[in-house]
């Protein structure tokens, strides 16, 4: 039986994930350095395993409220006010949700009508695109580049708008790029989201792994409050990604909109990991730092190496990512990273499965640990000298 | 406080060698050991060791742990006497402790005649040691931050994700 022709038309139509081909290349080979992971190479830290322990032996095994524990609601909105410079009611401007990916599902079935237009900037995180095609939305991404060290630009922006745009969609610091945007250039960004009266959608999940300079959340300047969802969450900071656990924060009309396809759908979070959650902002902070410091000196590593070896890379200011230029190769981004991995078995993801502009370059993940890093850039080196010979 | 990032790098990279250390750090193997040596003058690096599962054969070795009760001294406090212990090969390492006795001290020995005998003729016998209460060591969980006999399980990890 054609069991296909049951399948709704737009997810015929949805391009599988490039990620998951390369995946499918590297989980055969043995012996593979991955630079290809998009997660700290860190487990939780144990006092957060601990207090989920903890919490089931208490026998915290129930449905939370909809929009997730107070307590945990409470503290987030303390670390968001601390951190971000944002303040939010704990009551009705919070929802806690399934890891950020859930957050932006929810928030883009809430938001969009079929044929709202949605801009992004790209290189961007794989699963923007399709959640906006999913909801009969139409995906206008907007190119960021290596000039600007990935940042995005409001001149940018200005060019990809086209009538019919609602949302905007940031991502900063940027998976795969790293980049991220100054205060002057948020503050264009924010000027031109009220000029063409935008809802913006932050996705600031790496913010804490901002190196030099400080982070500013769109959500903090003028203005920006009523205009702006804010998401984030425990994966990326606090090494949590397998817990599934983030937040929104946002004008509780909209959270309320959010909540009623959470409610349908999810319900709530896992209360186990709300627990850690807990736990990780009331005490997590050290480790985090701790984290952060050993990702900064990788970063300054690789980052060195790769140019070092001829593969131009931008100082990534936030993020655990390099993205850089395979040009000096005179491959496409593609093949550059089958022949790396066939002739060297180091796995780097090429940059155009984060979008069509990520054509010519690749994404190398540091979350890895120091004698990997050397290796891998030592793999990298062989590789490209040969090539160059 | 902004830390020495070489002094960094010992802590959070474990088993790094000096030429991968340069490396990390776009430093010359050579600057690299004149920090080391140089952290080595100021007394806060004080060196290398193995860090061993004494449970092992090979590397099978009696430990106890010392609780020591001295008289202090007009001038020296406890400075003289804990100098003098810590000074055995047999000890470890030595502290000096708040609460019920006075010096907390690390053994080693082949065997638990050997401990036995530093502590009965030995230590216990120096002039100014009140007391000593001897406690062996019967299994090792954690050793210097590496966790004893945990098999470190494949914890699953994905090769690429995005």
């Amino acid at each position: 039986m054609d069991t296909k022709r049951f399948i709704a038309r737009h997810v015929v139509d949805l391009p599988k994930s490039g990620i998951r081909d390369f995946f499918e290349i590297v989980a055969k080979m043995k012996d593979v350095i991955s630079l290809g992971i998009g997660e700290p190479d860190f487990d939780t830290p144990w006092h957060i395993r601990e207090a989920a322990i903890y919490a089931l032996e208490k026998g915290k095994t129930h449905y939370t409220s909809n929009l997730g524990l107070i307590e945990l609601r409470r503290a987030i909105t303390k670390y968001v006010e601390k951190v971000f410079k944002i303040s939010y009611r704990p009551e009705d401007e919070v929802i806690v949700t399934v890891g950020v990916s859930e957050a932006l599902d929810i928030a883009f079935r809430a938001l969009v009508n079929p044929g709202d237009k949605v801009m992004f900037h790209q290189p961007c995180y794989v699963s923007y695109h399709p959640s906006v095609t999913l909801t009969h939305g139409i995906g206008v991404p907007v190119p960021t580049y290596a000039k600007d060290n990935f940042a995005l630009t409001a001149e940018a922006l200005a060019a990809a708008w086209q009538p019919g745009c609602k949302l905007l969609v940031l991502n900063l610091p940027c998976n795969p790029t790293g980049g991220t945007c100054n205060r002057a250039q948020l503050e264009a960004i924010a000027k031109f989201v009220v000029e063409k009266d935008l809802l913006v959608l932050s996705d600031e999940i790496y913010s804490e792994l901002t190196f030099e300079g400080e982070h500013v959340s769109l959500a903090s300047l003028p203005g920006m409050r009523e205009r702006t969802i804010f998401l984030h969450g425990f994966s990326k900071a606090f090494a949590m990604t397998g817990w599934r656990i983030g937040y929104a924060c946002g004008p509780a009309d909209l959270i309320e909109a959010m909540m009623k396809v959470h409610q349908y759908s999810m319900m709530c979070a896992s209360i186990i990991s709300q627990e850690a959650a807990i736990e990780a902002l009331l005490r997590g902070e050290d480790g985090m730092k701790a984290m952060r410091e050993q990702y900064h000196r990788r970063r300054d590593f690789i980052v060195r190496r790769l140019n070092e070896i001829g593969l131009k890379c931008h100082l990534p200011r936030g993020s655990f990512y390099a993205f850089p230029s395979v040009a000096v190769s005179g491959m496409s981004e593609k093949d550059f990273a089958l022949g790396l991995l066939q002739a060297e078995r180091v796995a780097v993801v090429p940059g155009t499965a984060f979008g069509a502009n990520g054509a010519g370059f690749v994404r190398a993940c540091f979350a890895t640990s120091y004698e990997q890093l050397i290796e891998a850039t030592d793999r990298m080196d062989r590789y490209v000298s040969g090539l160059r010979r | 406080m902004l830390m020495n990032p070489v002094l960094k790098l010992l802590i959070e990279g474990g088993s790094l060698n000096p030429a991968q250390m340069a490396q990390v750090l776009g430093l010359t193997e050579q600057e690299i050991n004149s920090h080391l040596e140089q952290l080595k003058k100021e007394k806060i690096f004080l060196g290398w060791r193995p860090v061993l599962n004494l449970s092992k054969e090979s590397a099978a070795a009696v430990r106890a742990v010392i609780e020591v009760k001295i008289t202090p001294e007009r001038g020296g406090g406890f400075n003289r006497l804990a100098e003098r212990i810590s000074r055995f090969d047999e000890v470890e390492s030595c502290y000096l402790m708040s609460g019920g006795y006075d010096l907390l001290v690390f053994v080693n020995g082949e065997s638990l005649q050997k401990v036995a005998s530093f502590v009965s003729e030995k230590l216990s016998t120096i002039e100014g040691v009140l007391s000593t209460a001897t406690h062996f060591m019967l299994r090792s969980y954690k050793e210097q931050g590496y966790l004893m006999d945990v098999v470190q399980e494949d914890n699953g990890r994905l090769k690429v994700v995005p």
